[in-house]
């Protein structure tokens, strides 16, 4: 899988395993949330552990060009979140 | 929302929104990105900024409507179509030029880059037009 021999392949299996496990944890939140600001708080979990994704997914196939979704998606990503937030301070202030 | 946080943020972020989503654009061709996907991140970079301070702070900050944006972009996409009719080829083939740079090696230019260049306008334009319209409501 990996071409360089820093990084043994089930290190790099095990993570991707390890984060979407916990993608999924934040999923179930986000269905479950009692309320608004839970799931917004799951949606920017969501968006953290995609990045984190990209980045070991970079480095377990080593292709760089996942970095820059990684770079991408934290740049674009918390300006959802702020909305979330615009709004929610409109609805309740 | 007057944050001071976020309205520092926005201005700072906005600048390097805008060369990120150039450079997703130019090696759109032959590599991940692309016209539609640079204007979506240079009108996220306006929307923010809109979100930070205000809407029409949002307008002065882009200086220009961005109804002229889009008709700007939709005239450049049919421009892009033009030089293929002069050369002898059916419409929309794309055209390339090379131009030999002495040190940073080639330049290729071609019709797909304009056509990509008039769909990062017109995406640009739109979204904003859109989203500066919803949150002037």
């Amino acid at each position: 899988m990996n071409s360089y021999a820093l990084i043994p392949e089930w290190v790099s299996i095990s993570t991707l395993a390890m984060l979407a496990l916990a993608i999924l944890l934040a999923m179930f939140r986000l269905m479950k949330g009692p309320t608004l600001p839970d799931r917004i708080v799951a949606l920017d979990l969501i968006a953290a552990l995609c990045m984190c994704f990209a980045i070991a997914y970079a480095i377990s196939s080593s292709e760089v060009r996942y970095l820059d979704i990684a770079a991408i998606v934290a740049l674009v990503a918390f300006i959802g979140t702020v909305a979330y937030a615009t709004y929610l301070k409109k609805k309740y202030l | 929302m007057k944050s001071y946080i976020i309205q520092l943020a926005a201005s700072r972020l906005l600048p390097v929104t805008l060369i990120l989503s150039l450079l997703v654009f130019y090696r759109g061709h032959n590599e991940p990105g692309g016209g539609f996907i640079g204007g979506l991140m240079a009108s996220a970079g306006f929307i923010f900024y809109a979100m930070a301070f205000d809407t029409q702070e949002a307008r002065k900050k882009l200086k220009i409507n961005p109804l002229t944006l889009m008709v700007l972009g939709l005239v450049t996409a049919v421009t892009s179509t033009i030089p293929a009719l002069f050369a002898g080829n059916p419409f929309f083939t794309g055209e390339w030029i090379s131009i030999n740079l002495a040190f940073a090696g080639t330049l290729k230019l071609g019709t797909p880059l304009l056509f990509d260049l008039g769909v990062y306008l017109t995406v640009w334009g739109i979204m904003l037009m859109i989203i500066f319209n919803i949150m002037e409501e």
